[in-house]
């Protein structure tokens, strides 16, 4: 059971590793002359105004709600996707029709939220 | 030491540690980003229970949606950044008691319920390949239903987002 994961679990060991060994190796090796003007807010070389603390636009919430609902629906393709070579030979077409029916009853709440404009940016 | 102690005590440690830095730190992001590992603790739990659907669900929905929703509601505060959480003690003889009671009946049932241990279990069918086979063959209904429900969802999230507009 666990077998098949060692995969997924060594890649995020490599991730943590790797991570943790470059940032050390950089602040152990690097050599470290900090000037005022070195220490100043990286804005891609242009003087940075005001404070990083701004209030952000209320439409990126939006944004992250509609978001939430699109990644539900995505999540249950998942488990149809692993599984469809298979049913295809087992059931036949239905294994498709099942889920073009579950996405065109959500694609009808999208062409709902794009007629109101949801996605739109102003 | 098997592996799967190793990676038990893994996730372990980094659900309890980062659980303990969300409820002490006094800085919400600081508090936002530390959620995230906690959340990916539980996440490894469930890998480590064979239930691999869930833990993805735990990954995209809690830690990609859900923490970046909560991300965004401290950002579109006002200065809530720089503001201390109030995380001192209040109403102590109350809250000692009521934390008392509550501890000494969870301890207590600790201790007298007799453990029995299992015979290991079989491993699980419900994977995210039998999830699959499920949702196409016998509970097709409830999956389309489901479209349904996320279709609700939907326009509700529609209507609030443009609910001045027309």
């Amino acid at each position: 059971m666990l077998e098949q994961y060692i995969p997924l679990f060594l890649v995020i060991g490599f991730a943590i590793v790797l991570a943790t060994v470059l940032v050390a190796l950089s602040k152990l090796l690097g050599p470290q002359r900090p000037t005022a003007e070195k220490l100043t807010t990286y804005e891609s070389g242009v003087q940075p105004i005001g404070s990083a603390h701004e209030r952000v636009s209320v439409k990126y919430y939006l944004v992250a709600m509609f978001f939430i609902i699109f990644d539900l629906e995505v999540i249950f393709v998942y488990p149809w996707a692993v599984e469809f070579k298979r049913l295809i030979h087992e059931i036949g077409i239905v294994a498709l029709y099942s889920m073009l029916v579950f996405l065109f009853v959500f694609e009808i709440g999208f062409l709902y939220a794009y007629k109101k404009g949801g996605f739109k940016w102003d | 030491m098997d592996l799967y102690l190793i990676l038990f005590y893994f996730f372990a440690i980094i659900t309890l540690v980062s659980a303990f830095f969300v409820v002490t730190t006094r800085n919400v992001i600081y508090a936002a980003f530390n959620l995230m590992l906690t959340l990916f603790g539980v996440a490894g739990f469930y890998v480590l229970l064979g239930a691999d659907f869930i833990a993805i669900v735990q990954l995209i929905v809690y830690v990609g949606g859900i923490l970046i929703l909560l991300i965004f509601g401290v950002m579109l505060t006002n200065k809530i950044t720089d503001t201390d959480i109030k995380s001192g003690f209040l109403n102590r003889v109350p809250g000692l008691l009521i934390v008392g009671t509550f501890a000494g009946i969870l301890i207590g049932t600790l201790l007298k319920s007799t453990w029995r241990i299992a015979a290991p279990l079989p491993p699980p069918v419900a994977g995210l390949v039998g999830i699959g086979n499920l949702l196409m063959t016998e509970y097709t209904l409830i999956f389309e239903i489901l479209g349904a429900v996320l279709l609700i969802a939907l326009i509700g999230a529609a209507s609030i987002a443009r609910k001045q507009s027309n």
